[in-house]
């Protein structure tokens, strides 16, 4: 602790922080452009100069950084004196010399944190009197606007994209009045972070361009808390919606998950929402219907059949809740594909009962020594990703409090650690989008990454059962990486079912159960195949698989399938044929899947954006999403409505009214799901007799929203499941301490239009929000469990059968956002890969025909010079790559 | 070696050789004595005597600050787990008339090898790097060829474990040619530079003793400080600091020079102190016919405009600071009748400006900013208010405002420009509302109104 006076008032702080990171903490604003809570300081823009003294009767003083100055105890400041006040504001008359005064037409307008900074600064007339340079703008690919005669060369946008991401194709160029923030030439970013460029960037050069195209102010949007479906990890975001469409979506800051930042298809996939092929009003055998006659039709469907239920791990909880109660639990299916099922399943009883609880992505950050096993998380949990990377980067904190320097002290963390990195492990089927960090890296089939795994555990502990039969090489590395994760303080294991490989999952739960005996401090991640995998794994339903032996014998009249689409979940083969063996078939869902053509009744769901619920993630964390709009408002054709509330109606649930009441009916059935009421505050919650307002309070045209439809304007949309309002009206402030961190939709507070807001609602800078991160921790702490002991056998080559791997990416594979055109622009077309010596060996050139459990398909081949001899590798999820088992053989010839 | 160098060298250690006409070869060079402190110092010496003779001498850095070298040095972790650490010459002489370290290297290349070699022994240094001046075309390929010479003789390393002269210490030395921008002289945005990364400065602390090239602890040291280094441990603290004669309480000498319209332009090794009249009109010979001396920058580009009545002053670090300017680099520029000073301090601000490295606002945007005011004012279209901004840009873009110290150098000889010469920039302020606009000028290039903008 430390005592500093600002202002000639005392205050209590921390003594570890920077004046400028104290000051904001304590309220106290001070104006600043290049620190940034996630990337610390490095004392280029001066523009948070403050008056120091050196001690209470030093009336000089000088001018210093606050960013760069750390806040020790007797520190003497002022923020109101007089020169220092100047000197911030001509700081930013400065960077008015070359930025544009092009905010009417700029799309940072209103959400700019360099507007914001100016007015703080009180800067409103500038002297300066001649050209301004220019710089011509670069095509950065479907997520990313570029205008840099905007820049206020704040260096942020480098120090994030390279130093905090990773990445290697945006830089700085040139010197003195004319930096330039790009890449070597146009071309598509080639992160999957990019988007962050957006929120990062003080002012409006790198631009949400997905926004560009429908465009609206930031106070022209309605927002609500929502939760990113796009894996596992369940990243909170602040979606924007006007005139019934999707906008924008930007990041919620969550302490303990995403932070600040967002990976790109959590950001830019959102507009399978906006899609105009979606189902929006009932069909019955193709034609629209009336929402009476689409139930009338369901439940003839229904009454006394024999009705099976698939349910979704991409629907809420309270969706599968409640076909889970029209079908009974026994009719229940939990609707993961093929072979999912039991992997979730696995890794919920490693993360549950074991010994090591699942790490949150700040524990991931403070890792000091990390094993990646069978999975390629960019892919497939892409926040676990860029959290690693920070782990590796860690080491610099290490070695500069060595030298007693602060953390914050970016440029000379960066100068300490050089090359250098704490250990980052990868062991997976091909390469994966970590490589670049990684102390070793380690390519084989699943079963040897499961041996290599079980190597590990054994070495640091003898108790763990030994691989027999294992080569020399992969031996040393096992024992390499079993030396450097035991030496470290926080070792982290990470691992999931993306390797579709129990073993695997098996392996570095021992692994990790091997470290906690000797250190308690050991972590672990598993990524998970959707964003409700683990919530529709504590429901209990069986599995996909037993759905389809019933309904292939012939038992099942009546299918209902929630929010899924089959072919993506079992071979397409197999799908036809059961459910040619329906008499009824009825989905429910939000997108005009294939599945949803071959039924005789279609009710359109909402999707996240449209409707509320929970999720639970990774983590066991339950989470609530909120809906964003009425699209209903827009159009009263429109006729979704909320799974659950659709399946209430098929059931006549008269005490299902609101969303609480199916959640708390959840919770009551299922006690390991009795955590879920508590994720969000209930719909009767209030702040001040308030509802919380989902539109700014600027908020414009609402009373002209609807005039193309008639001139009388109708009663805001009304919102009986939650605590929030369709509206401006509402509590709107961040001034409550009450304020419950799950009813935050969107960063703003007085003076602060910018994300830099979210500095508003923290209990201090980049940690917890007030009030708690938001969401439920639904596990408590598991107890020691037996090591798994089947190590499996080695793989072995079965000369023309290669063995078909899952190849997880980034983008393209998700269901949900490759439904989002600036998605299917960004990812690659489909291919196989296959390893140089298969290549010669098949006679693979240019393209290959595959032969998968009977299906053929011809692809552009990519010849691997990593991916293990008989294998195959496919990108799991593509458009034009069927549905594959796990273990699925194929055969492989040219041409 | 010749009694007369011998003498030579005990009253001006730096040039003797240079002037005696000698080859810059190694054996000349040990011919005169050359090698020998390193043999000392090697032999004799533990690294802490020979920090500490350094330390006794009063050296202060030769690139401008003045900073003592020896205490410098005191600032390194020694003792056996002390790891890598490296010693660089700043060797970038890029301020603007200054040619001090360009003689040394080119004329005198082994006394910049053998200062290296016992300053990396006394900071026990595991390699060297003499970042140069990329145009010093010349000064590299003698340094080159002197280096092949010293690798060739084993006074460099690397010796295989053997260590120089079969010490057991090894140092390796390497020229890193700079790709020039003034800013590499700034020794931390030399250190980045010399990793390959951007050549913006760093921040302090750490300093770069502590944590320099590639995070290791590193001294930077300039090449006259270096140059200084073997005489000093040859001949002793207390002969260093008598050479100043009392003219100064630093000891040594120090390489001054003049440029301008004088009659004889050049380097003169003189005693520290030595006053700026007797460099500028014995030395230099004064003024050419016609010219009368109006004006004088002490030591580089960065350092304050003094007047002719400052000609008397000691020039050291002490006395020229208390006048309200530097001694920099030593390197007198004299200016005359015929220089309009809103044209002179704009050709430096021009230099200022495109040499700033873009890191910090003030320096970055400032800077230009004072360009085209003083464009403006030297073309008779300034406003009265760009005399005003000036005057402010004077403490925004002064000492503690920016990152590193180039903006406040730049800020210097305007300062002292507008003290000493307001008249002249006030008589830049246009006499009617379109000159000020520039609304010709603008005509002519095609600009839009700037006024607007």
């Amino acid at each position: 602790m430390a005592t500093i006076h600002v202002d000639g008032k005392q205050y209590e702080v921390n003594g570890a922080e920077n004046l400028l990171e104290a000051c904001l903490n304590l309220g106290l604003d001070i104006p600043y452009f290049c620190w940034h809570p996630a990337l610390g300081s490095v004392g280029a823009c001066r523009q948070c100069a403050v008056k120091a003294f050196r001690d209470e009767n030093d009336k000089q003083g000088r001018i210093v950084m606050s960013c760069m100055t750390p806040a020790s105890n007797g520190t003497f400041i002022s923020i109101d004196d007089e020169e220092a006040k100047q000197f911030r504001e001509a700081i930013v008359e400065f960077l008015m010399t070359n930025h544009p005064h092009d905010c009417p037409v700029c799309e940072e307008g209103g959400h700019c944190h360099l507007q914001d900074m100016t007015v703080m600064t009180g800067h409103h007339s500038r002297s300066y009197r001649f050209d301004k340079r220019t710089h011509l703008n670069q095509d950065l690919g479907p997520f990313i606007g570029h205008e840099m005669n905007r820049c206020i060369s704040c260096y942020r946008c480098v120090r994030y994209y390279k130093d905090y991401a990773g990445g290697t194709d945006l830089g700085v160029y040139g010197a003195a009045a004319n930096v330039y923030f790009g890449r070597p030439e146009d071309g598509t970013l080639e992160s999957e972070f990019s988007g962050n460029l957006t929120e990062v960037c003080p002012t409006g050069v790198f631009t949400d361009k997905t926004h560009s195209e429908r465009y609206n102010r930031k106070w022209d949007m309605q927002y609500a808390p929502s939760i990113c479906e796009s894996c596992a990890v369940g990243c909170n975001l602040s979606p924007g919606e006007r005139y019934g469409e999707i906008r924008r979506v930007e990041n919620r800051y969550h302490g303990e998950l995403n932070g600040y930042f967002l990976c790109d298809r959590g950001r830019f996939g959102y507009g399978y929402t906006n899609r105009k092929d979606r189902p929006r009003q009932p069909l019955v055998a193709g034609e629209v219907v009336t929402r009476e006659t689409a139930i009338a039709a369901a439940t003839a469907a229904l009454k006394g059949k024999k009705v099976l239920g698939i349910g979704s791990p991409r629907a809420s909880l309270e969706a599968n809740y409640a076909l889970r109660g029209l079908v009974g639990a026994e009719a229940f299916h939990d609707g993961h594909a093929l072979g999912d099922a039991a992997l979730v399943q696995l890794a919920l009883a490693i993360v549950r009962d074991g010994p090591v609880r699942a790490s949150t992505i700040s524990e991931i950050e403070g890792a000091d020594a990390v094993l990646v096993l069978g999975e390629d998380p960019t892919a497939t949990a892409p926040r676990f990703a860029l959290a690693i990377r920070q782990a590796a980067r860690g080491k610099g904190k290490a070695l500069a409090a060595e030298k007693k320097l602060a953390e914050w002290q970016t440029i000379a963390l960066a100068d300490l650690l050089q090359r250098d990195s704490y250990p980052v492990f990868i062991a997976s089927v091909d390469t994966t989008r970590l490589d670049d960090i990684a102390r070793a890296t380690h390519r084989a089939a699943p079963e040897d990454l499961a041996r290599l795994g079980y190597a590990i555990a054994h070495a640091i502990d003898a108790s763990a059962p030994a691989v027999s039969g294992l080569d020399a090489a992969t031996a040393e590395l096992a024992q390499t990486i079993a030396t450097a994760l035991a030496s470290a303080k926080r070792p982290l294991v990470v691992s999931g079912t993306g390797a579709g490989s129990p073993a695997v999952l098996q392996a570095a739960a021992n692994v990790a159960w091997a470290l906690k005996a000797k250190n308690d401090a050991t972590g672990l991640a598993l990524s998970l195949p959707e964003a409700n995998s683990f919530g529709t794994a504590l429901l209990g339903g069986a599995s996909l698989e037993a759905a389809l032996t019933q309904i292939e014998s012939g038992a099942v009249d009546t299918l209902v399938v929630l929010e899924n689409d089959l072919y993506r979940r079992a071979p397409q083969a197999r799908v036809e044929a059961a459910l040619a063996r329906l008499k009824h078939l009825i989905v429910i869902d939000h997108q005009a899947t294939p599945t949803a053509a071959r039924a005789q009744v279609v009710l359109p769901a909402a999707t996240v954006f449209e409707g509320d619920g929970t999720l639970v993630n990774y983590e066991g964390r339950a989470q609530r999403f909120f809906q964003v709009f009425d699209p209903t408002y827009y159009d009263n054709k429109i006729g979704l409505t909320e799974s659950w509330r659709w399946l209430a109606d098929l059931e006549a649930r008269s005490a299902w009214k609101i969303l609480d009441d199916v959640t708390a009916a959840c919770a009551q059935a299922l006690p390991a799901l009795a955590g879920i009421v508590a994720a969000a505050p209930g719909a009767a919650f209030r702040i001040d007799g308030l509802k919380v307002a989902r539109e700014p309070h600027r908020y414009s045209g609402r009373t002209a929203m609807r005039a193309n439809q008639s001139v009388h304007e109708p009663r805001q949309p009304q919102d009986p499941d939650t605590a929030l309002s369709f509206s401006m009206e509402g509590y709107n402030g961040t001034g409550s301490l009450d304020r419950p961190p799950e009813l935050t939709p969107y960063a703003w507070s007085p003076g602060w239009n910018s994300p830099s807001a979210w500095n508003k609602f923290q209990q201090e800078i980049g940690g917890s929000l007030r009030g708690g991160d938001p969401g439920k921790q639904l596990f408590a702490a598991g107890a020691g469990k037996p090591y798994f002991g089947e190590v499996p056998a080695a793989f072995a080559p079965r000369g023309d059968a290669y063995r078909v791997l899952a190849l997880h990416l980034h983008f393209g594979g998700d269901e949900l956002s490759s439904r989002a055109e600036p998605i299917v622009k960004r990812a690659s077309p489909a291919f196989v890969a296959i390893s140089r010596a298969d290549a010669v060996k098949s006679g693979v050139n240019g393209h290959a025909t595959l032969a998968i459990d009977g299906a053929q398909l011809r692809l552009p081949t990519y010849i691997s010079d990593t991916l293990p001899a008989g294998t195959i590798g496919l990108p799991a999820g593509f458009a034009g790559v069927p549905f594959f088992v796990h273990g699925a053989l194929a055969t492989v010839s040219g041409g | 070696m010749s009694a007369a160098i011998e003498k030579d060298l005990l009253v001006r250690p730096l040039t003797a050789r240079i002037t005696a006409g000698l080859p810059v070869d190694l054996a000349s060079y040990e011919a005169t004595g050359g090698y020998r402190a390193l043999r000392r110092a090697l032999k004799e010496l533990s690294p802490a005597d020979v920090q500490s003779r350094v330390k006794d001498s009063n050296l202060r850095g030769r690139g401008g600050a003045g900073f003592p070298t020896g205490v410098k040095w005191g600032l390194v972790p020694m003792g056996p787990d002390a790891g890598a650490k490296y010693l660089v010459c700043n060797a970038d002489e890029m301020e603007p008339n200054t040619f001090k370290d360009r003689l040394l290297m080119e004329d005198a290349p082994h006394q910049l090898i053998e200062g290296m070699l016992v300053a990396g022994y006394a900071i026990q240094a595991t390699a060297g790097y003499i970042f140069l001046r990329g145009e010093y075309v010349k000064a590299a390929a003698r340094l080159n060829a002197a280096l092949a010479e010293a690798r060739a003789a084993g006074l460099l390393g690397p010796t295989d474990g053997k260590g120089i002269l079969g010490s057991g210490w090894d140092f390796t030395l390497v020229v890193h040619t700079g790709a020039g921008r003034y800013i590499c002289g700034e020794e931390t945005a030399l250190i980045n530079s010399l990793e390959g990364r951007r050549a913006n400065p760093r921040a302090k602390p750490p300093f770069p003793q502590i944590a320099g090239a590639w995070g290791r602890p590193t001294v930077v040291n300039n090449v006259e400080s270096l140059c200084n280094i073997a005489p000093i441990v040859e001949y002793g603290a207390e002969w260093f600091r008598g050479l100043s004669q009392g003219k100064s309480k630093d000891g040594g000498t120090k390489l001054y020079g003049a440029s301008g319209r004088v009659k004889r332009g050049g380097i003169y090794e003189l005693p520290i102190g030595t006053t700026a009249r007797e460099i500028l009109e014995e030395h230099a010979g004064g003024m050419r016919e016609g010219y009368t001396l109006k004006c004088w920058l002490p030591g580089g580009a960065s350092t304050d405009f003094l007047m002719p009545e400052h000609l008397d002053l000691a020039m050291d670090f002490d006395t020229i600071a208390k006048a309200g300017s530097r001694m920099g680099t030593g390197l007198i520029l004299a200016l005359d009748q015929t220089h309009n000073m809103v044209a002179a301090v704009r050709n430096l601000e021009e230099f200022f400006a495109r040499e700033s490295c873009g890191w910090c606002t003030p320096c970055r945007d400032g800077l230009p900013w004072s360009v085209k005011m003083l464009k403006a004012l030297e073309e008779g279209r300034g406003s009265a208010e760009d005399i005003v901004q000036l005057e402010k840009l004077t403490k925004l873009l002064g000492p503690g405002k920016t990152f590193c110290a180039h903006a406040p150098g730049a800020m210097e000889p305007l300062q002292s420009a507008l003290k000493f010469f307001r008249s002249e920039f006030e008589a830049g302020v246009a006499k009617t509302p379109a000159a000020a606009a520039g609304a010709d000028a603008l005509a002519a290039t095609g600009a839009s109104s700037a006024k607007v903008a």
